[in-house]
């Protein structure tokens, strides 16, 4: 029997993937654990190892959008024939989703998910590697199990995955069920297209970053509650030890010197101190309880083409800005060159986001949940500022943070951005 | 449980377990009859029947010539003629010598003849590794008789079970098979004085637990056990099911057991392959309980070998305790 290739899981609220590049030809053969294709997940890119030895055939075309654990390619024994590709059990076994017994309060994610299977699988259930006992709850709950992703080997659906569903579903529909005159019917895409004249645009399908990105901040924003604080900064004193701290870096022999500080490296260090020292503002959120983080780990908003993606500084509070500025480097390069492993942009506390390069005087950013926080920055520029009732010229920059008020409200928001404009206003302090 | 009186408990071992059911049985019913070979002075190969021909003389308790097929055919018949006779094997390996009686006669004769007569007969098989006995007295053949329609087949894994079964087994109409684990024979547990039966075709549920289904028999159940309390203090919750009789096989002890975790492993000493989990397992996937299973079923029995006579080797071709705790704790985690 050839052996299946699955597209793995291999990032965390990933439901389907795509194959960038294959490393190996059809035809060809390839050794258990040598790099047998590319994945470009929702965020990342990431080699994926040949799970037997064996001559590969009856591969997906790289840039199909396919579903966690279903099959790939095949590889097969060196004296095997290649015929068609084997299937799975298609056809008879199949059962009609959420039909019968479908409970009122199922429904939105029945909808939403014969859209997406039309739209993105169309697998059929029968397909889905799932647990008996996973098909046997979905089907009395209404969940479609084709829209799963399973935490099980081989991304096989286990119980615990349909229980996930449900939940989620549960808590939809209380928050819909309490707001039901308030919602608006989301328009179709044809209701969109039809107000443009036909002929005057092009229609671009999103890549899996756009679908993210749209899903998480819709996401952030209809259940976050959102609350901002803003604060003027003044610069002139970081800037200048900025310059001096960057003049004494060592060089190597090509003259390349050890770090080079930005303004962004000091703002996620400040940001960091200032979380250490108001530690009830490190928190995320959960419905039972709070999560209150032992370390500062601040995400940074990275532009990359396309979209964009935050890469996290791990206990920014602990390290020297030096580390944090060759790091953020490092992260942004892969970053743009979407080759960052999910854990290097999952979790965090809390993130930066600095428009300040292209000249922006102030915004708000939207939380990026599970952070609690999100300090969006604009330009540092000379404004006239009064100091000893004289009127005088300072570089200052605006800072807005934004909180999730469930958990960071108003006056802890006010404390914590207090910190944070003394840390750069006093930088040296920062470096102690 | 069924005692017909109060009754006190106290610790004896397997062997001696069987030899006071033997004599209970002796006593109570002028029926029973004890052959095998070398049961009489000698006191049996494993010394279960001890001084019982002491007690009950050489009428009662006949020592037979080395023919398994003679000895179990003279007991066949004499069950046909309304004793109870209790065979004993040396080994249960030499079950292969006498399958003609055990297999074509005592199964059949009651379909045969339209049930107008039963067979009545006991036999006793010492089975299992583990005492460098070698590849031709080791073997669990248990899965072999309980082929085979008309046999009922137990495998008691305590000494209280060991007495009840059989005291159980004198009581039905039909041959029953009892497959008595050499290893355990030195074992020791709380055992009821006087007459009682533990049901046959009834499993027993060993510990309760909510994560993970173990079925095992015989020897293997202690083996669960143990496995169970490693499991434990990683707060994986097993079930430990002794099956006690592999026919006919307790069906919703064992169902219910999977509906309630979702998850079984089998563990078993006789070879895997078309085994007592290959059974099990068939039963769980072709029921409802199918529907409630959230994780692949391991079988793990013995290996494709006969037992070798190497200590280390002869441990390596059966379950051992790491291998349920490794497998019970994969599925429980839902990680193969």
């Amino acid at each position: 029997m050839p052996v299946e290739v699955i597209l793995p899981k291999v990032d965390m609220d990933m439901a389907t993937g795509k194959i960038s590049a294959w490393h190996v030809a059809p035809g060809d053969r390839v050794e258990k654990g040598a790099p047998l294709f590319d994945i470009e997940t929702d965020k990342a890119a990431m080699e994926v190892e040949s799970p037997e030895t064996g001559i590969l055939h009856h591969i997906t075309d790289p840039g199909t959008e396919v579903p966690i654990g279903d099959v790939v390619g095949w590889l097969y024994a060196d004296d095997e024939t290649v015929g068609d590709p084997p299937t799975a059990n298609a056809g008879s076994a199949q059962w009609e989703l959420g039909k019968d017994n479908q409970s009122e309060h199922s429904n939105i994610l029945v909808e939403e998910n014969k859209q997406s299977e039309s739209t993105e699988s169309g697998s059929s259930p029968s397909q889905v590697r799932a647990t008996p006992l996973a098909r046997r709850l979905a089907r009395e709950t209404g969940v479609a199990i084709s829209s799963l992703a399973g935490s099980g080997p081989r991304g096989r659906i286990q119980k615990r995955d349909v229980e996930a569903a449900i939940n989620s579903i549960a808590k939809n529909t209380s928050s819909v069920t309490k707001s039901e005159t308030t919602v608006v019917p989301k328009p179709t895409d044809d209701g969109i297209l039809k107000n443009f004249i036909e002929g005057s645009y092009e229609l671009v399908p999103h890549d899996g970053m756009r679908k993210t990105i749209a899903k998480r901040l819709t996401e952030s924003k209809q259940t976050i509650p959102h609350f901002y604080v803003s604060v003027d900064v003044e610069l002139d004193a970081l800037l200048a030890l900025r310059a001096q701290l960057n003049g004494a870096a060592a060089t190597d022999k090509d003259g390349k010197p050890a770090y080079k500080l930005s303004v962004n490296d000091m703002t996620i260090k400040a940001l960091a101190l200032a979380l250490r020292d108001v530690p009830d503002a490190n928190v995320s959120w959960t419905d039972e309880n709070m999560v209150m983080h032992k370390h500062a780990d601040v995400g940074v908003a990275v532009a990359i083409p396309g979209g964009l993606i935050t890469p996290i500084i791990r206990r920014a509070e602990e390290k020297p800005l030096s580390v944090i500025s060759n790091e953020m480097k490092d992260l942004g390069t892969r970053a743009k060159e979407r080759k960052l492993k999910p854990e290097e942009y999952q979790g965090g506390s809390t993130a930066v986001s600095n428009m300040g390069m292209m000249g922006v005087k102030d915004f708000s950013a939207v939380v990026n949940p599970p952070h609690a926080t999100i300090l969006a920055v604009g330009a540092g520029e000379k404004r006239p500022v009064v100091k000893d009732s004289e009127i005088a010229v300072a570089t200052v920059m605006t800072v807005t943070l934004s909180t999730d008020h469930r958990c960071v409200d108003g006056a802890l928001g006010a404390k914590l951005l207090a910190e944070f404009k003394g840390y750069i206003e006093n930088p040296m302090s920062m470096l102690v | 449980m069924n005692v017909e009186a109060t009754i006190e408990s106290r610790e004896i071992s397997y062997s001696e377990a069987i030899r006071e059911a033997m004599e209970i049985a002796l006593n109570r019913d002028e029926r029973v009859i004890l052959m095998g070979e070398d049961i009489g002075v000698y006191g049996g190969a494993f010394q279960v029947t001890g001084d019982l021909v002491e007690k009950f003389g050489p009428d009662r308790i006949m020592d037979t010539p080395i023919s398994e097929l003679g000895g179990a055919g003279v007991a066949v018949g004499a069950a046909l003629t309304g004793l109870r006779p209790i065979f004993e094997f040396q080994f249960s390996d030499f079950a292969t010598l006498a399958m003609e009686q055990i297999v074509n006669q005592a199964a059949k004769v009651r379909f045969m003849l339209g049930g107008a007569v039963s067979v009545p007969v006991v036999m006793r098989f010492p089975a299992g590794s583990g005492t460098g006995a070698a590849a031709q007295h080791s073997q669990s053949l248990e899965a072999w008789l309980g082929h085979v329609p008309g046999l009922k087949v137990v495998q008691p894994s305590t000494p209280e079970d060991a007495k009840g079964l059989l005291l159980a087994a004198l009581e039905d109409p039909d041959p029953v098979m009892i497959f008595e684990h050499k290893i355990l024979y030195k074992t020791k547990g709380i055992v009821p004085e006087g007459y009682y039966t533990t049901p046959i075709g009834k499993a027993d549920v060993r510990r309760t637990g909510d994560d993970v289904t173990i079925v095992a028999t015989s020897i293997m159940v202690h083996k669960a056990i143990e496995a169970a309390d490693i499991l434990a203090q990683e707060n994986i919750d097993a079930e430990v099911i002794d099956l006690r009789t592999v026919r006919p096989i307790d069906r919703e002890t064992v169902l219910n057991s999977v509906r309630k975790t979702g998850k079984l492993v089998c563990v078993y000493e006789g070879v895997k392959t078309l085994g007592i989990g290959a059974e099990v397992s068939a039963m769980v996937a072709e029921s409802d309980a199918f529907d409630f299973l959230d994780a692949p079923i391991v079988r793990l029995g013995g290996a494709e070998s006969p037992i070798p006579y190497n200590p280390d080797l002869e441990k390596a071709v059966v379950p051992q305790i790491p291998d349920i705790v490794e497998s019970a704790r994969a599925i429980a985690k839902g990680v193969i």
